[in-house]
C-alpha cells in the first residue's frame, strides 16, 4: 500500500473543515427547524419579528376619528361610508407629525373605479350607478358637483 | 383617463425588459428564468458529457478511447467552474450564493448544488491529481536538475511542487497505485457525474406549477442530452485543438505553448498527429451516436405521452409545441441539431470534416434543447389564457440585460477555453506517456 | 485500498448527508396543530362583491412599499367576461391598480379588445393573493431556507437571507411571487404580518368597500371568515397542485383557476 494515495483525501478533508468552522460564524444563531418542520419551517427565527415590526401605513378609521369625529360621524350616514377615509385622503402614516397634511385625491380617476359604468352582470359592479367618462362632463372634477362625503343625488 | 400614478416614470422590474406579453397572462408573470439558466444545465451538461467521455477509456477500458479521454478530463475541469458561472450571473443577490452550502434546504432540489457540485469537483481533481502525478513528478524532477530556469519555469516548479502534495515516490508500485486509484475516481465519478445533472433535470422535473416541465422524465432526459452535447464538444474541441497542434507541429513545437513552459519540445510527426486526430474523432462520434439515439427517444416519447394523455395542460402546450417554437423545436432543434447530424455519421465514409460537423451541429442541437425547454417552460402563463414572448437582450443598456443577455451567454462560453488554455500548461491535456519524456 | 479509496471518495458525502439527516425528520401535521392549536390564518373573498375598484391594490402597494409604477403587485383584480357563446376573455391591466375604469379588455400584445354588452353572459372580478398555503410549494423548493412559514400559517420571505435564485417564483401555481424591484429579492403578499400580529387588518381588506376581502382565524369557531369556510360553499384555486390553499372563494366559476 502506498501511503501517498491518501494525500488528496487530506486536502479533501481540510476543506470540508474550514467550510463546516466557517458554517459556523456564518449561520446565524437562530437558523434552523422551527414551527412548520424541516420542510416548511426551516428558517432564521428573528425573521418574523421584523416582519411583524414593519411599519403599517394605514392606521384606519378609528385613527383618524380622534381628531376628525365630526367628519367621520358625518360620512357614516351616507352611501360611502365604507370607504375608508385613507383611501382618499391617503395613508395616515406620518400624520399629523408628518406630513401634516395629507393629500387628497380629487381626480376623476379615483371616482370612476367604481362610477364608470361596465357591464357586469355577475357581480356588485353592475348594482352602483355609474356613469361612462368619456361623455360624462368631460372637463370638470367630480367633486364640482358631487359631494363624496355625501354622494345623494337628491342633496345635489 | 390613468390614476395620478400611472404617470411616475416607469421603473423596470425583473424580466420585464425582455418579456412580451400576450393575452391573459398574470401581472407578476415573466420569463424570470432566462438565458442564464439555458446555459447553466447546458455547461453542467458539458461537463459532465467530456466526463463520462474520459471515464468511458478509465472504467471501461476502452483503449481506442484513450488519446482524447485524457483531453475530456482536464477539459471537463475546465468547464467546470463555468457551470456555476450562469446560477452566479443569475441570482439576484450573488454574493449570498455561499448560503446555498451554508443552510441547504434539501427539499429543495438547488440546494444539492453546492454539496454535489464540489464533490465532483474534487473528484475530477483528484483523478486529474493522480493521472498527471507521474508527469508532475517528472516535471519537478526535471525542472530542479536543470541549471538557469527562467521565469516561467521557476513559477512552474513552484506550482508543481505544491500540486505534487510531496508525493514524489515514483517507484513502480507507486504508479500502479495511482493507476488504480483513477480507474476508481472515474468509476464513482460517472454516477457523481450523473447526480450532477440529473439534478439539474429535476430542479425543472419536479416544478409541479409548469406544465411542460413536469415530468420523471426530464432527469434522465437531461442526462441523455449532457453525455451527447458533451461528447459532441470534445469532438469539436478536440479536433480544433488538434489542428492548432498540427499548424504547431510544422514550426517544430509540440503542445503549442509558450516555449518557456513547453515541457520539452520533443518533435511530433505531423502525420502521426493527423492519424491520430482522424481515429480519436471517429471513434468518438461512434459513441455519439448511441446517446444520440437515446436522448431522441426519450424526448420524442415524452412529446406522445403528453398528446396521448392530453390532460389540462395540453391545448396551451400544443400552441406552444407546434405554433409559437415550432421553428426552435422542430427546425432548429430536432432537424438541424438532431436528424441531420444523425444521418450525417450514419451514412457510410464518415470522413473527420463531415464527424466534427455533425457534431458542432449536435452541440447547437442540444443548446436548442435547453432553450426550448427553459424559455419554452415560461413561454405560456399560469392561466394557460396567455403567451410569453422572450427576447434576448442583445445590446446591454444596463448591467442586468448584460448579464442575463447575449454577453453574458458568450462571457459563460468563451470562459472554459481561457481556463483551458491556462490549465493545459501546468496539465498538457495531449500529453501521453509515450511522447516527450 | 479499493474499500479505503471508497471510503475516502464518499466523505464528501457523508459530510453532506449528516447535515441532511434533518430533512429525514417528516413533520407530523397532528403535531403542528398542537404547537399552535388557537391560530391558523386563512382569507375569505367573495367574488359577487368585488366591483373591480382596484383600492385593494392600491393600498397594498403602498402599505408594503411596492413601487406604484413597478408592474409587479402581491395582490391583484382579474376580470372575466364570459360571453354568450362560451368564449371567455380575460384580462388585469397594472394587476387592477387602477381599478376598471373601461369596457376594453386589455390582451396585451394582441391589442384592447371590446366585448359587446349584448353577447355578455356573465362578468365579474377576482381578486387574487398570496394562497398560504398548507403545504407551500415555493417553501419546499427554497433551496437555502429563505422562505418559510409561520406556526400562524403565513408564508414570509427573509429578505436578508434569499439569494435570489427564482426557484420560489418557478414554483408558484398560482404567480403570487416576483422579485422586488428595489430590495432585489423575492416578495410575495404577507398577509400583512405587521398588521394582523399586532391586531389590526389586512391593508387590502380595510381599503375594501364592499368586504370582499376579509382576513381571520381559521380555528376560531366564532371568527366570521372560519364561520363562511365552515358553513357555505367555498371553494379554492387551483387544488389540483396539492397546496391546499387558505385563501377561500365564494362564487367561483369554473373559468377561474
Amino acid at each position: 500500500m502506498k501511503k501517498h494515495v491518501w494525500r488528496p483525501l487530506y486536502v479533501v478533508l481540510g476543506l470540508i473543515g474550514c467550510i463546516l468552522v466557517f458554517r459556523m460564524f456564518y449561520i446565524p444563531d437562530d437558523f434552523g427547524t422551527h414551527d412548520r418542520g424541516y420542510t416548511f419551517g426551516y428558517h432564521r427565527l428573528s425573521n418574523e419579528q421584523e416582519w411583524k415590526e414593519y411599519p403599517a401605513k394605514y392606521k384606519g378609521t378609528e385613527y383618524c376619528k380622534d381628531c376628525h369625529s365630526e367628519k367621520v360621524e358625518s360620512v357614516a350616514g351616507s352611501q360611502h361610508a365604507m370607504i375608508s377615509c385613507e383611501n382618499c385622503h391617503g395613508a395616515a402614516f406620518g400624520h399629523p407629525e408628518e406630513p401634516a397634511k395629507l393629500t387628497i385625491d380629487r381626480s376623476r380617476d379615483l371616482c370612476i373605479r367604481c362610477h364608470s359604468a361596465l357591464y357586469m352582470p355577475t357581480s356588485g359592479r353592475n348594482d352602483i350607478p355609474g356613469i361612462d367618462p368619456a361623455q360624462h362632463n368631460v372637463d370638470s372634477e367630480c367633486s364640482e358637483c358631487h359631494n363624496p362625503h355625501n354622494p345623494s343625488l337628491e342633496d345635489m | 383617463m390613468v390614476d395620478q400614478v400611472a404617470q411616475v416614470a416607469q421603473m423596470i422590474v425583473h424580466g420585464e425588459a425582455w418579456t412580451l406579453k400576450d393575452l391573459f397572462v398574470l401581472p407578476n408573470e415573466y420569463v424570470y428564468w432566462s438565458i442564464q439558466i439555458v446555459m447553466y444545465p447546458y455547461m453542467t451538461g458539458l461537463v459532465a458529457g467530456a466526463f463520462v467521455l474520459s471515464s468511458l477509456y478509465h472504467v471501461f477500458g476502452v483503449e481506442k478511447l484513450k488519446a482524447i479521454a485524457r483531453f475530456a478530463l482536464v477539459f471537463s475541469f475546465a468547464l467546470l467552474p463555468v457551470a456555476m458561472m450562469p446560477l452566479m450571473l443569475h441570482l439576484m443577490q450573488p454574493l449570498r450564493g455561499i448560503n446555498v452550502l451554508m443552510t441547504p434546504h434539501f427539499t429543495s432540489a438547488i440546494s444539492a448544488f453546492g454539496i454535489v457540485f464540489l464533490a465532483y469537483a474534487v473528484i475530477v481533481a483528484a483523478e486529474i491529481w493522480f493521472v498527471y502525478r507521474k508527469f508532475i513528478v517528472e516535471s519537478v524532477q526535471r525542472l530542479s536538475a536543470k541549471a538557469g530556469r527562467n521565469a516561467y519555469e521557476s513559477l512552474l516548479l513552484l506550482i508543481y511542487k505544491l500540486i505534487s502534495l510531496g508525493a514524489m515516490d515514483d517507484s513502480k508500485e507507486a504508479y500502479a497505485a495511482d493507476h488504480k486509484a483513477v480507474k476508481l475516481l472515474a468509476a464513482i465519478g460517472i454516477p457523481v457525474a450523473c447526480f450532477l445533472h440529473g439534478y439539474a433535470g429535476f430542479i425543472f422535473g419536479s416544478v409541479k406549477a409548469n406544465a411542460l416541465w413536469m415530468t420523471p422524465l426530464m432527469p434522465v432526459i437531461f442526462i441523455c442530452s449532457a453525455v451527447v452535447s458533451g461528447i459532441a464538444l470534445c469532438i469539436v474541441s478536440y479536433y480544433v485543438f488538434m489542428e492548432m497542434r498540427k499548424w504547431a507541429a510544422k514550426r517544430g513545437k509540440n503542445f503549442f505553448l509558450p516555449d518557456g513552459i513547453a515541457h520539452g519540445s520533443a518533435a511530433v510527426n505531423y502525420d502521426q498527429l493527423k492519424s491520430v486526430q482522424d481515429h480519436e474523432v471517429k471513434m468518438t462520434s461512434k459513441y455519439l451516436l448511441i446517446f444520440m439515439t437515446l436522448a431522441l427517444t426519450l424526448e420524442i416519447l415524452d412529446m406522445i405521452f403528453r398528446g396521448y394523455t392530453a390532460v389540462k395542460s395540453w391545448d396551451i402546450l400544443r400552441d406552444v409545441l407546434f405554433e409559437h417554437d415550432f421553428v426552435k423545436i422542430f427546425v432548429l432543434q430536432y432537424g438541424i441539431g438532431n436528424i441531420l447530424p444523425f444521418l450525417m455519421l450514419l451514412l457510410p465514409g464518415v470522413t473527420v470534416r463531415r464527424a466534427v460537423l455533425a457534431s458542432a451541429m449536435v452541440l447547437f442541437g442540444v443548446f436548442m434543447m435547453r432553450w426550448n425547454v427553459v424559455i419554452g417552460g415560461q413561454a405560456f402563463s399560469l392561466t394557460f389564457s396567455g403567451f410569453m414572448e422572450y427576447h434576448l437582450p442583445i445590446i446591454p443598456h444596463n448591467i442586468e440585460t448584460f448579464k442575463e443577455g447575449l454577453g453574458g451567454a458568450l462571457l459563460v462560453f468563451g470562459t472554459p477555453f481561457v481556463i483551458f488554455y491556462f490549465l493545459n500548461m501546468i496539465f498538457p491535456a495531449f500529453y501521453t506517456d509515450d511522447e516527450g519524456h | 485500498m479499493k474499500r479505503r479509496d471508497f471510503m475516502k471518495n464518499t466523505a464528501m458525502f457523508v459530510a453532506g448527508a449528516s447535515v441532511s439527516l434533518s430533512a429525514l425528520e417528516l413533520i407530523d401535521p397532528q403535531e403542528v396543530l398542537a404547537a399552535n392549536p388557537e391560530l391558523r390564518w386563512g382569507f375569505l373573498v367573495d367574488t359577487h362583491k368585488c366591483v373591480g375598484c382596484g383600492l385593494c391594490v392600491k393600498a397594498c402597494k403602498i402599505e408594503n412599499d411596492i413601487p406604484l409604477e413597478a408592474n409587479v403587485t402581491r395582490t391583484w383584480v382579474e376580470r372575466y367576461v364570459i360571453k354568450k357563446d362560451g368564449e371567455v376573455v380575460m384580462d388585469s391591466p397594472k394587476g387592477a391598480l387602477n381599478g376598471y375604469t373601461s369596457k376594453l379588455l386589455d390582451q396585451n400584445k394582441s391589442g384592447m379588445r371590446e366585448v359587446a354588452d349584448k353577447d355578455i353572459a356573465q362578468a365579474f372580478f377576482v381578486p387574487k393573493l398570496c394562497n398560504h398555503c398548507e403545504t407551500p410549494v415555493c417553501v419546499q423548493v427554497c433551496p437555502v431556507g429563505a422562505t418559510y412559514q409561520t406556526a400562524d400559517g403565513a408564508v414570509l420571505v427573509d429578505r436578508k437571507w434569499c439569494i435570489g435564485c427564482g426557484y420560489c417564483i418557478m414554483g408558484c401555481p398560482y404567480g403570487v411571487r416576483f422579485f422586488h424591484p428595489i430590495e432585489h429579492v423575492a416578495d410575495k403578499c404577507t398577509f400583512c404580518y405587521h398588521r394582523i400580529s399586532n391586531g389590526g387588518n389586512t391593508a387590502c381588506a380595510q381599503a375594501c368597500p364592499f368586504g370582499a376581502r376579509k382576513i381571520g382565524n381559521l380555528r376560531d369557531p366564532n371568527d366570521p371568515v372560519a364561520k363562511t369556510v365552515m358553513g357555505q360553499r367555498v371553494g379554492v384555486l387551483r387544488d389540483e397542485y396539492g397546496t391546499k390553499p387558505q385563501v377561500f372563494y365564494i362564487g367561483l366559476n369554473k373559468e377561474v383557476h
